[in-house]
């Protein structure tokens, strides 16, 4: 890279980074994200106008809700994770990835895992544990692929130009080496036929493994991953130091140890004994510093910037999605207070809370560093995008389309909780379930325009990008710029 | 829990509470605040700034928390915790509160019998209580019943009206049994069967074939519906000759059910509610159909 922009030291070192897949996924993170994101919009319309199931097994919301957590989760946040640890670990390292074909493998692999998704879910095929749902022989291929992904990273960390390893790095270590664990050990299933298979565990005992997993595909894929996400384009985009080494050091560690034994908070009040359960609150409080770490060496490394807000949407996206970082994380620990969650626990409360994390988090920050990264990918200056003023309305159409989300899941929640527990003098209860759902129906008609409204930013984004490509096209045609600079 | 795992569990959770601290303690001072660390990645430099003050005592605070949560409360795998609490004594504990409290609502009116007790406004309307939050989700708010689930309304009883009769059906819950027939009749004698059926219910139907069904009907079917396929309310088997219908009564769902028999389940509720409240349920139920 020869490019006046991109004139970091390292690059005089003549290193040339392979930024193919990485472009590849951020374009699938873009794509994924508008069909993850579609079949939720889909879904929170059928939760308000049941008809929109159209009596069709494979429209039915039971088999899209899967598609939807698998798409967004795994298809639109592990494209974006890949995408960025993949760039990072190069930049950072000052090393090229080992092996181009290994990149290819990872890549092709992940993408045929999303598409098994996709043809599988809606058939109705599924191990019905939450998050885990792809059946075996798919399971397989995920740990396949998720190893590739391993030897891929750590062995560019291996041999890297630099001393030391830069804490972004450390994240996406750590929620490689987790995520591998975790899935290997919840997925132990006794196959049946090619499409149907038997967890090895069996009642609370499953329960429990499942949330360790479940929990945990919180803590690593969405947090400890997106936390490196953060670590890098937040200090790039604000051009300024990470606030505190030590903060990281400290926050990093405590957060790794500490997430695994949260899972129990899923559980409260059910067959898992006293002991788990109370643990597990335990545990989930303390996890309330760890988390708000990273929030403060985010947002912290802004001071004496905090001037570019006004003109970068970009810094924007990254700076709110650390807020609702902050926010879901403190939420999370309160909604583990067995008190609280004796409220909370199966209202549209969880799902909201959810949500902060999903779309306020770890989509705008996946968002942020798409926006970072495309301009670069194609040779351009930084933010050079098509249009900043549409990056700008991106940025309140998310954020617009999160906060219309997350409040209206507040007030269903709470609603819920507070109906489910009314109770008349003689003690039956006031209100029969059906009467909770009914009264829930606004609630679920202002969630379902609010994630209309998130997703009309993605196709705004799709469009930016896509002028960003005509653009950089034109400029290559006319010589402007060169092929070197421009990856095609 | 055996001694052993029990250990373990201990010795995980305070060690990593003490290593949480010490990782706390060991880091809060720095050799040079404001300046940075002399790394470098890509462009990105760190400052070797302290922890923040306030957020270092409350990750201490939420250590000490959970150490006296633990002492206080079950966690420490065997041990029990200081407030000898549980969650199912704290169950039992809820319930006789609930029970002292609400039981003599219901006690009430347990002197008074099952027929009398549905002209008492007051009593009917905690029957309806009830009803909304045992009953409703299968049979309807209104308890008009819907595919598979019985109208309540309709006069029409499965497993019969006497007060007894509703008594055991509420206590213990009923298992309806339609079989397969299938394997024992071939796509003639379903349509036979099927005819006959229409035609004991009043409709128009294929004389010939019905004749044809009433000899499967005498043989396969008479032991449970009667000769006359009027039911019996012993077995909750239901009478095939007037307009109501479970599992419906078009041709297409009665040659349905033939071929693949129903299963009918209706749960028993002594487990969860008592004998004082099933028994102004029982008013509550036989009075919709009176209604």
């Amino acid at each position: 890279m020869t490019s006046n922009h991109l004139s970091h030291p390292l690059d005089n070192n003549k290193v040339v980074y392979n930024y193919k897949v990485v472009h590849q996924f951020a374009l699938a993170t873009v794509f994924w994200g508008i069909v993850g994101m579609a079949v939720g919009v889909l879904i929170a319309a059928q939760l308000a106008w049941p008809v929109l199931n159209f009596d069709t097994a494979w429209l039915s919301y039971g088999r899209l809700r899967p598609l939807h957590t698998n798409g967004v989760i795994f298809a639109f946040g592990g494209s974006a994770l890949m995408a960025c640890s993949l760039f990072i670990v190069q930049r950072t390292c000052g090393a090229r990835l080992i092996s181009d074909k290994l990149a290819a493998f990872v890549f092709w692999g992940w993408q045929t895992i999303i598409v098994s998704a996709v043809i599988t879910l809606p058939m109705g095929m599924t191990t019905s544990k939450e998050y885990a749902e792809l059946e075996w022989p798919i399971s397989i291929l995920i740990a396949v692929v998720w190893v590739a992904y391993a030897i891929l990273f750590f062995g560019t960390i291996i041999k890297r130009q630099q001393k030391h390893i830069y804490v972004a790095n450390w994240f996406f270590a750590a929620f490689i080496i987790a995520v591998a664990i975790l899935h290997i050990v919840n997925n132990l299933a006794v196959p049946v036929t090619l499409t149907k298979s038997y967890s090895i565990y069996a009642g609370t005992v499953d329960a429990m493994v499942q949330w360790w997993w479940g929990h945990n595909a919180v803590g690593f894929f969405l947090t400890a991953g997106f936390l490196g996400i953060m670590y890098y384009f937040v200090p790039k985009q604000a051009g300024r130091p990470i606030y505190s080494y030590r903060l990281s050091v400290v926050h990093f560690w405590a957060l790794i140890a500490i997430y695994v034994w949260a899972g129990p908070h899923h559980l409260h009040y059910s067959a898992l004994p006293d002991w788990t359960q109370n643990l597990g609150m335990a545990m989930s409080l303390i996890l309330l510093a760890p988390s708000w770490g990273g929030m403060i060496n985010g947002i912290m490394t802004l001071s004496g910037a905090w001037d570019k807000l006004r003109t970068d949407p970009i810094l924007k996206f990254l700076v709110v999605s650390l807020s609702f970082y902050g926010m879901s994380t403190f939420e999370g620990p309160m909604l583990s207070i067995k008190s609280v969650n004796a409220l909370s626990h199966m209202t549209d409360w969880t799902v909201g809370h959810v949500h902060a994390g999903a779309l306020g988090w770890v989509a705008m920050i996946s968002i942020g560093a798409t926006y970072h990264l495309i301009p670069l990918l194609y040779g351009r200056k930084p933010g050079e995008m098509f249009s900043i003023k549409l990056i700008d309305l991106h940025f309140w159409l998310a954020t617009i389309g999160t906060v219309l989300y997350i409040v209206s899941m507040w007030v269903n929640g709470l609603m819920q909780g507070l109906m489910w527990r009314a109770v008349n003098n003689d003690g039956t209860l006031t209100y029969s379930f059906v009467e909770t759902v009914i009264a829930s129906y606004p609630g679920y008609v202002v969630r379902f325009i609010g994630g209309g409204i998130f997703l009309s930013g993605m196709l705004v984004m799709a469009w930016n990008i896509w002028k960003t490509w005509l653009i950089t096209r034109e400029e290559l045609a006319s010589g402007k710029i060169t092929q070197q600079e421009a990856l095609a | 829990m055996s001694s052993g795992f029990s250990l373990f569990v201990i010795l995980g959770t305070l060690g990593s509470l003490i290593v949480f601290t010490l990782l706390l303690l060991m880091n809060r001072k720095v050799s040079n605040p404001g300046q940075t660390t002399g790394h470098e990645y890509d462009g990105i430099e760190e400052y070797d700034n302290p922890l923040p003050a306030w957020w270092f005592w409350g990750f201490l605070l939420s250590i000490v928390f959970a150490l006296g949560y633990l002492i206080y409360y079950p966690g420490l795998g065997n041990f029990k915790g200081l407030s000898g609490w549980t969650s199912a004594g704290q169950l039992a504990q809820q319930q006789a509160d609930a029970d002292e409290r609400f039981g003599p609502i219901f006690a009430q009116y347990r002197a008074i019998p099952v027929e009398e007790l549905a002209t008492i406004p007051a009593a009917m309307r905690m029957g309806q209580r009830l009803f909304a939050t045992n009953c409703a989700q299968c049979h309807g708010s209104a308890g008009t019943g819907a595919y598979g689930f019985p109208n309540l309304t309709d006069g029409e009883w499965q497993w019969g009206q006497s007060v007894e009769q509703v008594q055991a059906t509420l206590q213990n819950g009923r298992v309806a049994v339609m079989p397969a027939w299938n394997g024992v009749l071939d796509a003639y004698g379903i349509r036979d069967v099927t005819e006959y059926v229409m035609q004991i219910s009043g409709r128009d139907a294929i004389a010939e074939q019905a004749t044809a069904g009433q000899a499967q009907f005498a043989q396969l079917c008479a032991a449970c519906h009667g000769a006359d396929g009027k039911g019996q309310p012993m077995l909750g088997a239901p009478d095939l000759t007037n307009d109501r219908w479970l599992y419906g009564g078009s041709r297409e769902q009665i040659s349905d059910v033939l071929r693949h028999g129903r299963n009918g389940r209706m749960p028993g509720f002594s487990d969860r509610l008592d004998e004082d409240r099933l028994h102004i349920l029982n008013a509550y139920v036989r009075s919709l159909s009176s209604q």
